[in-house]
């Protein structure tokens, strides 16, 4: 079996420079393959880490990690349409799209297709293969069984395949700023209240229970996935690669914990009970995976 | 100015027929399955159904745009392809789809039908829209609802295949084909089931001081006092809270229903040639008057005239209406 690679993905929130170079810098002495780095949510943003991205790429590739650039995921105005098409023509790195422009602009050029890109079956997946796309990650809310059989179409197109295994989950996307919205503003003039929640912005009902989480123009979920008992059952489908989206928690024992549960040195129980123990902010769930609302956890021997 | 094609929603044989005989240049229906975007109880035809209903509306001089507009979880495409070769079987003029596998099997099969890329795919851009024709001769888009006029002004010169925006109706405020919300609360998916706050899932709860609670599986979505209309469930139109936000607020949009008429000269100048209207789950009723109202404001603008549009509002969610990210950039 191929050595089962762990992932970072792009950093979905609005951190600034100081802290983004803080986390790469921890980043690079963590136990994980390969760092997704870029602004994949919102084109306003992307000015204030462009000018670090090269750095960063160095820091991390120097510390023997490869780095993939991770491309927007709406793209409608002039300017995103731009950024889309400087960065198709980059060299220098390999790309994951998140938008079906990006399409346009490759060709047969060899890139990776992201989680927000609607790769559902097997034969969306040989069609994009055939087409330059070598690496797909997986939208999030995909089944089991419906991962199994990518896995194995992946295998047989001699493709890499992706899936999230923790932290928050991606939901929506829209048009519109939704953290604008709650502070009575709208996009063009957000002033970057985003930066206010560096793990999204809580959204509850009217019960006070917590339900959504807000980041600019996403909606994620509140809780956080957790597939640390489920990794066992991904590497015998053939998942290859596995992915930790990024929060401001430690992220560096997360990885760690997962790295040691992949590697089989520590048990899925164990590792689990450690993340349970890190005391995050929301509790996990794992429900897409088990083909039920997405906001449950199954744990083993039925529902929590 | 080319006369837009009036686009309108069956979902039933009786709606399609009352749309036919209220003026729709094309009408679009799905199969009863999870192979179209409005997979509910009661709604969608068998196939006899749809046979027998393609050669009424092709008898009314209406053309029938069948949407397999989902996108096929892996192991399930079969049920897609099928619906594609009964549609192809039975004369359907147009095929909506979204997933890149779906438009490549019609793309390869049926390649004398018309595909039009449906708003699930969320193609909102010049580039996006391209790619879909360079690859599977797509020969038209429905746009995201999420551009101003002027916006898709500027797009219909730079694609090389026609433009249809939804101009009434309901107002979803994510980006279709990429919302998951349902499927976080229900375990039902809106792109692999063509399910959106089922209404199985569904609770209206009234406490004891008299208000209302709606509830869609385990989670509160709004609450209403008495003196309020209740609306349904949809989690995008629900009622939260949030520490930057002084009480309760409609985070995502209120409910509110979209109504282009005032922008119905606007849009065809802008080079849209087909104008949709969104409804397959309302009633007869329904259908025939915004079909009718807009058949003969749409006429009238090709004779020169002013359209006279009947007042609608009456029609809209919560009777509110919206010209939503249409009218100006602000609504981001």
């Amino acid at each position: 079996m191929m050595t089962s690679r762990l992932t970072i993905a792009p950093i979905l929130f609005h951190w600034d420079a100081e802290t983004r170079w803080d986390f790469y810098n921890r980043i690079a002495q963590a136990p994980v393959d390969e760092v997704y780095i870029g602004e994949v949510i919102c084109s306003k943003r992307a000015p204030f880490v462009e000018k670090h991205y090269d750095e960063m790429a160095r820091i991390l590739t120097g510390a023997g990690k490869a780095v993939v650039f991770s491309t927007l995921a709406e793209v409608m105005l002039k300017r995103e349409r731009n950024m889309i098409a400087g960065f198709c023509a980059l060299e220098e790195y390999e790309l994951e799209i998140n938008d079906s422009s990006a399409l346009w602009h490759l060709e047969a050029k060899a890139h990776r297709v992201g989680s927000l890109m609607n790769v559902y079956n097997e034969d969306t997946m040989a069609y994009l293969a055939a087409r330059g796309a070598t690496h797909f990650c997986l939208p999030p809310e995909l089944p089991a069984g419906a991962v199994a059989i990518l896995a194995d179409k992946a295998r047989q197109l001699g493709v890499a395949v992706e899936v999230q295994v923790f932290g928050r989950v991606s939901l929506a996307l829209s048009a519109r700023c939704y953290h604008a919205r709650a502070h009575g503003r709208i996009k063009d003039n957000c002033q970057f209240v985003c930066e206010q929640d560096p793990d999204g912005m809580p959204l509850n009902t009217l019960d006070n229970k917590n339900f959504l989480s807000i980041n600019g123009i996403q909606t994620l979920s509140h809780n956080y996935l957790n597939l640390i008992d489920e990794l066992g059952e991904m590497q015998r489908m053939g998942v290859t690669h596995f992915r930790l989206s990024p929060h401001t928690q430690d992220m560096v024992a997360v990885s760690k914990l997962f790295r040691t549960t992949l590697d089989g040195d520590i048990s899925a129980a164990e590792a689990g009970e450690k993340l349970d123990a890190m005391s995050f902010p929301a509790p996990f769930s794992n429900g897409f995976w088990h083909g039920r609302p997405g906001h449950q956890l199954k744990r083993k021997g039925g529902l929590a | 100015m080319k006369p837009p094609e009036l686009v309108c929603p069956a979902g039933t044989p009786s709606a399609m027929r009352t749309a036919v005989d209220a003026g729709a240049d094309a009408v679009y229906c799905g199969f009863q399955n999870a192979t179209n975007a409005r997979n509910f109880p009661g709604l969608n035809f068998t196939l006899p159904e749809l046979e027998k209903s393609v050669a009424g509306a092709h008898a009314g001089g209406t053309r029938v745009l069948l949407a397999v507009n989902t996108f096929p979880p892996a192991g399930k495409v079969d049920l897609w392809k099928q619906a594609v070769d009964a549609g192809a079987r039975i004369g359907v003029d147009a095929f909506i789809v979204a997933d890149i596998g779906v438009a490549d099997y019609i793309a390869r099969t049926h390649p004398g039908i018309r595909l039009h890329l449906s708003v699930q795919a969320a193609a909102a851009s010049p580039e996006a829209i391209r790619y879909y024709c360079r690859e599977f001769n797509v020969m038209r888009v429905v746009l995201p609802r999420i551009l101003t006029v002027p916006e898709i002004k500027s797009m219909a010169a730079e694609i090389p295949c026609e433009i249809e925006t939804f101009i009434f109706g309901n107002h979803g405020l994510m980006v279709e084909g990429r919302c998951a919300l349902t499927n976080y609360v229900t375990g039902l998916s809106t792109n692999m089931d063509g399910v959106c706050s089922p209404a199985a899932q569904v609770e209206y709860i009234r406490d004891d001081t008299g208000n209302l609670s709606t509830r869609l599986g385990d989670f509160t979505i709004d609450c209403f006092s008495c003196a309020e209309n209740a609306g349904y469930p949809t989690i995008c139109k629900g009622r939260y809270l949030t520490p930057a936000h002084d009480g309760a607020y409609y985070a995502f949009e209120e409910p509110i229903s979209l109504n282009l008429s005032s922008l119905l000269p606007d849009l065809m100048q802008a080079g849209v040639s087909a104008l949709k209207i969104e409804g397959r789950q309302r009633s007869r009723a329904y259908v025939k008057s915004v079909v009718s109202a807009y058949r003969r404001a749409v006429d009238s603008i090709m004779a020169g005239q002013d359209p006279q549009l009947d007042d609608l509002l009456a029609l809209t969610e919560g009777q509110k209406q919206t010209q939503g990210a249409f009218e100006s950039k602000r609504w981001r």
